[in-house]
This record gives structure tokens, C-alpha cells and sequence, in this order.
């Protein structure tokens, strides 16, 4: 392959969009992305992609986010599925995960890698 | 040996208690069961449920397929009408023939019908089979009055099932007073005042001696004395006779007045003919309850197998609630031991009769009879079944002392006492489930089968689990999650001691991690019952379940669902203008829910502000569909329409959803008032349900629709506007600081020890001494009520929140709508692929 995709680091919003403790949406080109705010972890700022696979509806970033486990998860208000922030992958169904992307605070701005 | 032919002649309680006994034990028989009933054997002590909801099929105690792995032959709908005891043969009325080695008769009882002039009108029936009650139910239709002939256990019994269907009741008793057999003169005379008391008008002392044509009704009754009553229908449940009619055309011995006469092995006069259950007659005596017929066929099982259990009689001793009623009755109840002596309890205020018998040197409990409180019927049954010694002072088992009453604890019963009657388990037969590996109630109840037939002995076996479980050092894990190992209940209490305000808070005192989906809106949920503070404050708003921080019901869309609350159901034509104005423009379907209130469906995130900013200007306020917390308050129209109402029902249910609208709980909470016992608003299906009387109102705690319908329990009766409200209050209050999570009342009440009477010790007699506590708590939330949605559209800040996008005004493109029946519904997924690849 000689194209080299790519990447960059975009900015998309700032720290006062975001909710601490919470989600909220974020639209990347056509993509809709789940922004999830827990100022007190190290990483402070998590993406998921905000479709919820199992219910097939855009909602994600409407969970309520916790942990289960140990692991950082949020948890779909649809039928209550626990997606793990960091990995994407569901905690109750082997096979199911979300895309993950890259993000960082970088001051008062959300930068996403896309 | 070849194997034994057996056949069983009734598939009823004890009939099928003895085929399930010998198919389980592995003698070698063949096992035949005839009945002449079209369904297999049912729970015939529950058949009144029928008439609080249950579904009849809930009642099967026994199937086809059941019958066929036990490799048990069994016929339905085919009576036998004759013994061919020379041959060993019976024949059915189809005329199917059946060898038998062994012939179990296990037919049972019908109920008795005095023959009085006209009692042969279709509109008098009986109550004994479910086509009873599928018959009861059609006359009661077209019928305002029922009348129930018999005041004894099952006359009672079917008074309610009359009254739960909507009549006016009436009981017309021969004899002076209520239940004679199992109650005193001085408890049946309380049971009589309580009864009346709910609306059922007793008649005693009244020999019916015609049934005739009424000027009012379909039937007038005319008695002995020359008074007259008149009724649509009738129910004669006058006592019962065995049915023992094989027994008398085919020369077996019949006692005096019927039954079919055994010895102690409960062989009849033929060695190879057993008889079982109400059919029997032993020493002179029927037995009337489904335990002493469990013990008859247990011990026919065995002697079939090759044992020698015999039958000496059993315990007669009852425990029930009818109408609503407690009523107990142990032993000797009557005092007729010579030399007995009686200590008698009355509380003519309170209702209370209670009563015990006791050798003539008390040391001994003989008889009880127990109205209106059975709180003591375990231990008093304990000291009666187990002759165990009394205390000193008797009286002090059933006098209400200043302190705790002396109840018998569970551990200090021998290991032979029966815990449950019904299926004959001993407290021994539990502990060896326990130490058998069995570690909860349910096991226990699956492995002894203890608690699974009247279920009168539930509270008891709960006590001795729960005992049993603790000396062992199990702790049952009840934590709500992993992030704090507290029940709901603890955690309310630890914040309302505490006084702490916040999720952040509460973890960092009693919690460890970061919590969850069922930690935060549980401890979100509690914050809200106790402050009361805005549920998007910005402590609790990570929190909350996506319905209570988007104030709206999320949809399989992702889009929401708005409902404003119509207090009580009722609604000006201008406002109802403007929900068709707001539906219209913003193409949301609309649907009369049933809550008596209008849903607006399809709005996206970033509508919803606008949205409730129109209706919020025309008057409405948020309905809380979203929220556990208090959902509609349903009425009828009540007096100022209807013709039958006697109170102003539709005030009262606004009042009522004004009061408590944006208390939070445990679970939602539903409630209805109806103006009269026709209960049009469905009072009786709700948390709290409230139905107007001549008098004032009665109150009904812990009703259910839903997964588990539950019947409401009558809780008080005739209560002024001021009381009902107080009661509610306190009632509410108790229910929020002592559920679990997600538990509504109805569930909440079945876990609660001690039951309805148990909560109205607390909330009427305030034995807890909480009452003041519980009202000035719901004053706080009454006080602090605001429209969340109101303060929501003041408040910028939290309208942050309602964008799609943090970043951009698209809409997501993953909502579709197609229209049907002229409104708009989701997509398909398959009509989403074809509308969106289409360009929309
Ligand atoms: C809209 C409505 C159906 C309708 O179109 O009529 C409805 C809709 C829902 N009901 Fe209901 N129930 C509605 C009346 C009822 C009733 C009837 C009543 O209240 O008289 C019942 C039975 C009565 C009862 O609760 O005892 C009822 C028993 C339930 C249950 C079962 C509760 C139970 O204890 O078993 C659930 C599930 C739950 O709460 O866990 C439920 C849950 C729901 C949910 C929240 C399901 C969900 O998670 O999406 C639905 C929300 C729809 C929405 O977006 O608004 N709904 N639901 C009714 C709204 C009434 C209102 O005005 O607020
Ligand atoms: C409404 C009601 C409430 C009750 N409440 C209680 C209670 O709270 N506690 C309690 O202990 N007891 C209660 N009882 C009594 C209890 O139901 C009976 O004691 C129990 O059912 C007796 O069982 P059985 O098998 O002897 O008779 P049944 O259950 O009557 O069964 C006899 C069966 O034999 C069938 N049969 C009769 N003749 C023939 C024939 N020739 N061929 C084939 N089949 C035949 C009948 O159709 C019937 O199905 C209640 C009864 C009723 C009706
Ligand atoms: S019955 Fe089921 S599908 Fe219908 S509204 Fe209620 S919850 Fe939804
Ligand atoms: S005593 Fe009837 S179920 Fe236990």
C-alpha cells in the first residue's frame, strides 16, 4: 500500500461541554462519539463510539458510568449492557464490542485522533 | 411378586397428595386414577385467589405429562359408579372397567344444600369446584346482591369472593353466631363486628324455609320468623357432605350421618378398599382440612410400599384471614375439657378477641381461639402440638403487655414440632435441610416442600431459616453492589443519620470504587426522598438513570417520550387544545396511556426543552413517567356525575397527586380513588388505592398490576379526609425508608415480617414511635416540591445537557420515522435501510 493514512489529532469541544461524571456526544465527520468526563481518573476524558450495538440506537453517551470489576464502564440505557471505556468490548456478551478512540484534554480543548 | 394394580377413585387435594406419594416412594404398582372432574387435582384451598386475580390454571397441583413420567395412568371427566368388589373391578360411567389389587377411594365432600322450597333456581349455586366459580362469576354480572346461605369457614370465605366481585353481601347463618365450630361465643360475636364493619350484612338465627320470586330481585328469601330478604343470587355453602354414595350401594360401612367408615389404617369394611380424605370417617369424625388428608394418604402410600404407618387422628387446629380478617382457632377452642380453665382477652375498641384454654393447672394450652390478631398463633400452636409447659402466668401469652408479648422463639422449639401441618414437616426435617447444603428459604421450601400448601406457617419458617442460617455464621450477602455492602434500607438510614447530601459523599464514607449503574440511581433515589433537591443538581446528575436526567422516557430510538401530569385524570378542553397543538407541531404520535393521561412519543434530545417550554407556558407540569417516584393518581368521576357516587372522588385523587407528586422511592408509586365500591378507577390494583364509603373513605395498601398482580389489602376503614392523609403519609414514608431497591409495595408487603398488621401497628397505633418523624419528612417533600422541568428551562446551565451534539445542530440520522394510522412510529430496521439509502 503507498497511501499513508492520515491521522491527526482534532479538536472537537471544550472541557466546559463535557459533564463531569457523565457523557455526553460528540459528532467526528459522520460519526457520532460518546465523550465520558472523570476528572478524578488519570485519563480524565474516554470516546466510545455512541451507537449501542445491542439496542442498534445512538445512545451510548446517555449511560451511566461506573465501575465494574475494577474495570471503567458505562452502562447502556437501553437494556443495561456494561461497555468497558477503555477496551469497547461488553462485559456480558463475549463477541460484542465498540470502537475506541483515542482522546486527550489538551487544556481547555478535547482533542480526538481521527 | 407381580406388581400391585392400584386404583384411585377422585383426583382431588388428597387423592393426587396419594398418588404423588406411593409414584415417589418405588413400590411396584401401577397406579390408575380416575376423576370425575375434567381437569386434574387443583388447589381447592386457594380457589378463592380466582376471584382476587388469579389465573384458575395457577391452581393445578398436578398434569397430564406429570401423571405420565410418574408412569401413572390417569382419566379425567369419567366418574366410577360401581365397585364390583367380588371381581376386584370398577366401572366408570363411560363404562371403562379397571382391575385393582388395592381400591383408594379419595372422593371427597359436596357442599350441602338445604332442601328448601326453590333452592333448585338457577340462580342458587355452589362453591366448591373451579365450574363453581366460573358460574359464580357469570350470575354475579347481573347481580347487585349476593347472598351466601352458611357462617362457617367456607360461607365466610365465599363472602368475599361475593363482595371482591362487587355485591352487596349478605350472610344468612342458621345458628346464633359466626364459625361456631371453630370459634367461641365471645370471638365469634368480634368476628361478626369486624365483618359487618366491611359492608357485609350478617343475618343469624334465620332458618330459610322458601325461595321464591322477588318484587326487586330475581329471588326473595323467606325465613321462619316471616322477615324476608331479597337477592339476585345464591351461594349455599351450609356445611359439607362426604360423598360416599359408592360406598353405600355397594355395601361398604357408612357412618350415621355419612362418611365412609376406616380404621386407623383407613382400611374401609373391605380389606382391599382404603378410603382417604373428607370422604372419611374416623372414630366418628371428618376431616375438613387438606392436613389431616395429607396424613391419611401419606400413610396408605407407605402401607402399599410395605410400611406400617397408621392414622390417629390430627390437628384440627386453623389459621385464616377471612375478608380481610384474622382469625385463629387451636385445639379445644370451645374450653369443653372438663376442668379446663379459660383466660379471655376482648379489645372491643381495637377488635380484638383472644382467648386460651389451659389444663386446670395452666400448665398446658388446650384451645385458642385467636380474632383480629393472630400474632401469637405460631407459638400458641407450638405450646398446644408440643405439650410444651407454659409460663407462669398464661394470660401473659395473650395480654398486651407493656413490653414485647412472650412469643416462643423458633430456637427453643424441640426438634419434633411441626412447622407446617400441611405437609407434616418438622422443625428437625428443616435443620437436616440445612445441613444437607441447603442455604436459603427457597431451597429449604423446595427440599421439605414446608410453607408450599396454606402457606400458614410461611412466617414461621422464615423465622427458623433465617435462625437456622445465622447460628450457622452464613451471612447472606445483601449488599446492593460491589461498592457498598448495604441493603438499600441501611444506606437510607446511614444518610438520613448522617445527614449526607451527596453521592461523593456517601462513598467516601461507607463505599469504595467509583460505583455503578445500581449504587448511583439507588443512592440518587434516596438522596431525593430525603432533600428532595433537584435531580440535576450538579452533585447527582452523572447519577441518574437516562429517563430522570433527560426528564423524559427514553424510546428503542433513542428518542423520548413526554407525558405532563394530569392530576387525577382530569383535563380542560383549552389544555387538552394545547397538547394537540404541541403534538401537531412538533409530529409527535400521541396515545391516551393507561394512566389516565396523554404520551407524546418521537421527540429527540434537543426538542425536549422547547417542547416543555410550550407546555409548561399553557400550565402543565412534568408527570414523573420517567421517574421512581409518585406516577398518576386515577379517579373515576365519583359524586358530582355519577348517580352511585358518594364522595367526591376526582378532589380527591387531584388532591392526592398534587400532595405526593415528585416524592421519590424505591419504585414507582400508583394510586386511584373511586367514589363507591363499584371501584371504577381500579383502586384495588395500586400501591394505594382509596374508595369512598357512605362514611368517609376506606384505604387499600400494596395493590399491584404489572408482572405480579397483587390485590390490595384493606388497610382502614371510614377515615376522614384528614386521617386518610396522615395515613398515607406515614404510610409512604415507611415504605420509602424500609424497601429494598425496585421493590414495590406489593413485593415489599410479602417480605414484610409480621404483614399488614404489622404496618398498621406502625402507621395507625405508631408502635414505633416514628409516626411524627414519617409525617414531618413528607411535609419537607411536600414543602420543596418544585416542577422539575420548570426550573429546568430557568436554569442554563442544565439545559446544557439537551443537545444531541456538544458540537454540532444535526439530528441524528439514525432516527426514522414512517407514518401508520396517520402518526408517525420508528422505523423497521429493514424500512430504515430503504429510507436512508434512498437519501431520506
Ligand atoms: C405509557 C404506558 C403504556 C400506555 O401506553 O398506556 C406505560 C409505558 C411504560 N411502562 Fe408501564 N405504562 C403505562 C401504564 C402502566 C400500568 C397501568 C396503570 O398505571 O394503571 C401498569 C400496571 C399497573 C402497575 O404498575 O401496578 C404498568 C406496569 C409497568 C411495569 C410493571 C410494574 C410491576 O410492578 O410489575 C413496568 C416495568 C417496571 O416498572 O419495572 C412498566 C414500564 C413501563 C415503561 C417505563 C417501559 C420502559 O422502560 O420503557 C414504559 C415507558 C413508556 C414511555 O416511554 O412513556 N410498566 N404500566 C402507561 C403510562 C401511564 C402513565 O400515564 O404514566
Ligand atoms: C373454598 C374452599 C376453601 C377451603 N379452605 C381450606 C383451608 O383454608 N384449609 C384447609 O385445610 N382446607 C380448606 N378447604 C377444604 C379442602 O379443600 C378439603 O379438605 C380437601 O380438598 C379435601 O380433599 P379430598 O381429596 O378429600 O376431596 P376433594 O378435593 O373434594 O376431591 C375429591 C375429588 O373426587 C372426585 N370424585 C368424587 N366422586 C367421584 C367418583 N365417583 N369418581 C371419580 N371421582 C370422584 C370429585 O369430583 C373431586 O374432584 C377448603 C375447601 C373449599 C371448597
Ligand atoms: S406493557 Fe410493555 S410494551 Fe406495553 S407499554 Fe408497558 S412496558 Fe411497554
Ligand atoms: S402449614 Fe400449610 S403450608 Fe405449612
Amino acid at each position: 500500500m503507498t497511501a499513508v493514512e492520515k491521522i491527526h489529532w482534532q479538536s472537537i469541544c471544550t472541557r466546559d461541554d463535557l459533564v463531569p461524571g457523565s457523557g455526553v456526544c460528540a459528532m467526528v465527520g459522520q460519526q457520532q462519539i460518546a465523550l465520558f468526563y472523570l476528572p478524578e481518573e488519570d485519563q480524565q476524558v474516554y470516546a466510545l463510539s455512541n451507537r449501542d450495538p445491542i439496542g442498534g440506537a445512538n445512545v451510548l453517551s446517555r449511560g451511566i458510568v461506573g465501575d465494574v470489576g475494577g474495570r471503567l464502564v458505562v452502562a447502556s440505557p437501553l437494556y443495561k449492557q456494561h461497555f468497558d471505556l477503555a477496551s469497547g468490548r461488553c462485559l456480558e456478551e463475549d463477541n460484542v464490542s465498540v470502537e475506541v478512540y483515542e482522546v486527550r484534554l489538551d487544556g481547555n480543548n478535547v482533542l480526538i485522533k481521527h | 411378586m407381580s406388581r400391585q394394580k392400584i386404583v384411585v377413585v377422585g383426583n382431588g387435594m388428597v387423592g393426587h397428595h396419594f398418588v404423588e406419594a406411593l409414584a415417589n416412594s418405588g413400590a411396584a404398582v401401577d397406579i390408575t386414577v380416575i376423576g370425575e372432574e375434567p381437569r386434574p387435582a387443583y388447589d381447592r384451598v386457594h380457589l378463592s385467589d380466582v376471584f382476587a386475580g388469579r389465573a384458575p390454571e395457577a391452581l393445578a397441583l398436578a398434569d397430564r405429562d406429570t401423571y405420565k413420567s410418574w408412569g401413572v395412568e390417569a382419566h379425567f371427566g369419567d366418574p366410577v359408579v360401581t365397585i364390583e368388589r367380588n371381581k376386584q373391578e370398577v366401572v366408570t360411567g363411560l363404562g371403562r372397567r379397571f382391575a385393582y389389587d388395592k381400591l383408594v377411594l379419595a372422593t371427597g365432600s359436596y357442599p350441602f344444600v338445604p332442601p328448601v322450597p326453590g333452592h333448585e333456581h338457577k340462580r342458587c349455586l355452589t362453591y366448591r369446584t373451579i365450574d363453581d366459580l366460573g358460574e359464580i362469576k357469570a350470575r354475579a354480572k347481573d347481580s347487585n346482591i349476593g347472598v351466601v346461605v352458611g357462617g362457617g369457614l367456607l360461607g365466610l370465605e365465599c363472602a368475599n369472593a361475593l363482595q371482591n366481585l362487587g355485591l352487596e353481601t349478605h350472610v344468612v347463618e342458621f345458628a346464633p353466631g359466626l364459625m361456631g365450630v371453630q370459634l367461641d361465643e365471645g370471638g365469634s360475636r368480634m368476628l361478626r363486628r369486624k365483618i359487618e364493619a366491611l359492608g357485609v350484612t350478617i343475618h343469624t338465627s334465620k332458618n330459610t324455609k322458601n325461595i321464591g320470586k322477588g318484587d326487586n330481585c330475581a329471588l326473595k328469601m323467606e325465613f321462619a320468623d316471616d322477615s324476608e330478604l331479597e337477592t339476585d343470587m345464591i351461594v349455599f355453602s351450609a356445611g359439607i357432605r362426604p360423598r360416599d354414595n359408592l360406598a353405600r350401594d355397594f355395601d361398604l360401612a357408612v357412618g350415621e350421618r355419612g362418611g365412609i367408615v376406616v380404621d386407623s389404617r383407613l382400611l374401609t369394611t373391605d380389606q382391599n378398599i382404603y378410603c382417604i380424605g373428607e370422604s372419611a370417617l374416623y372414630e366418628g369424625r371428618i376431616y375438613g382440612l387438606v392436613a389431616p388428608g395429607y396424613r391419611m394418604a401419606e400413610a396408605v402410600a407407605s402401607q402399599i410400599a410395605g410400611g406400617v404407618a397408621s392414622f390417629t387422628g390430627a390437628d384440627m387446629s386453623t389459621k385464616l384471614k377471612l375478608l380481610g380478617v384474622d382469625v385463629g382457632s387451636i385445639g379445644d377452642a370451645h374450653g369443653r375439657t372438663p376442668g379446663s380453665i379459660s383466660f379471655v382477652f376482648s379489645d372491643e375498641r381495637e377488635e380484638v378477641y383472644k382467648r386460651i384454654v389451659t389444663s386446670g393447672d395452666g400448665k398446658t394450652l388446650l384451645g385458642a381461639v385467636l380474632v383480629g390478631d393472630c400474632s401469637g398463633y405460631d407459638s400458641l400452636l407450638q405450646y398446644h402440638l408440643n405439650a410444651i409447659e407454659l409460663p407462669a402466668e398464661p394470660q401473659g401469652l395473650i395480654a398486651p403487655t407493656a413490653g414485647e408479648a412472650p412469643t416462643l422463639g423458633v430456637a427453643a422449639l424441640p426438634a419434633t414440632a411441626t412447622v407446617c401441618s400441611c405437609h407434616n414437616v418438622t422443625k428437625g426435617d428443616i435443620v437436616g435441610a440445612i445441613d444437607g447444603g441447603g442455604c436459603s428459604l427457597e431451597e429449604v421450601k423446595s427440599a421439605t416442600k414446608a410453607s408450599t400448601g396454606c402457606g400458614g406457617c410461611s412466617a414461621m419458617l422464615k423465622n427458623l431459616v433465617d435462625d437456622e442460617l445465622a447460628a450457622r455464621g452464613v451471612a447472606v450477602d445483601k449488599s446492593i453492589c460491589e461498592h457498598f455492602p448495604y441493603t438499600r434500607q441501611e444506606l437510607y438510614h446511614l444518610a438520613r443519620v448522617g445527614e449526607i447530601k451527596t453521592f461523593a459523599a456517601m462513598a467516601g464514607a461507607h463505599g469504595k470504587g467509583r460505583g455503578c449503574d445500581v449504587c448511583k440511581p439507588a443512592i440518587a433515589s434516596i438522596m431525593a426522598s430525603l432533600w428532595n433537591e433537584h435531580i440535576l443538581e450538579t452533585p447527582h446528575v452523572g447519577l441518574q438513570d437516562t429517563n430522570d436526567t433527560f426528564m423524559a422516557n427514553m424510546q428503542k430510538d433513542g428518542t423520548y417520550s413526554i407525558v405532563p401530569r394530569v392530576a387525577g385524570g382530569e383535563i380542560t378542553p383549552q389544555k387538552l387544545i394545547v397538547l394537540g397543538q404541541v403534538a401537531q407541531k412538533y409530529d409527535l404520535y400521541t396515545k391516551i396511556t393507561g394512566g389516565q393521561r396523554v404520551d407524546l412519543f418521537g421527540a429527540r434530545l434537543e426538542q425536549l426543552p422547547e417542547i416543555w417550554r410550550a407546555l409548561v407556558d399553557a400550565g402543565f407540569e412534568t408527570g414523573h413517567a420517567y421517574g421512581k417516584a409518585l406516577r398518576t393518581v386515577k379517579s373515576c368521576v365519583g359524586s358530582t356525575w355519577c348517580r352511585y357516587g358518594v364522595q367526591d372522588s376526582v378532589g380527591m385523587a387531584i388532591f392526592i397527586e398534587n400532595r405526593y407528586k415528585g416524592l421519590r422511592a424505591p419504585h414507582k408509586i400508583k394510586s386511584a380513588v373511586s367514589g363507591c365500591t363499584r371501584e371504577c378507577a381500579e383502586a384495588q390494583s395500586k400501591d394505594f388505592g382509596v374508595i369512598a364509603t357512605e362514611n368517609g373513605w376506606n384505604l387499600y395498601v400494596c395493590g399491584n398490576g404489572g408482572m405480579k398482580p397483587r390485590h390490595a389489602d384493606l388497610f382502614a376503614t371510614d377515615l376522614d379526609d384528614q386521617t386518610l392523609v396522615q395515613y398515607i403519609d406515614r404510610f409512604l414514608m415507611f415504605y420509602i425508608r424500609t424497601a429494598d431497591r425496585l421493590q414495590r409495595t406489593s413485593t415489599w408487603m410479602d417480605n414484610l415480617e409480621g404483614g399488614i398488621d404489622y404496618l398498621r401497628e406502625v402507621v395507625i397505633e405508631d408502635s414505633l414511635g416514628i409516626a411524627a418523624e414519617l409525617e414531618s419528612q413528607m411535609e419537607l417533600i411536600v414543602g420543596t416540591y418544585q416542577c422539575e422541568w420548570k426550573t429546568t428551562l430557568d436554569d442554563p446551565e442544565k439545559l446544557k445537557r439537551f443537545r444531541s451534539f456538544v458540537n454540532s445542530d444535526e439530528a441524528d440520522s439514525n432516527v426514522v420515522f414512517v407514518k401508520e394510522r396517520e402518526q408517525i412510529r420508528p422505523a423497521k430496521p429493514e424500512e430504515r435501510l430503504r429510507l436512508v439509502s434512498a437519501g431520506n
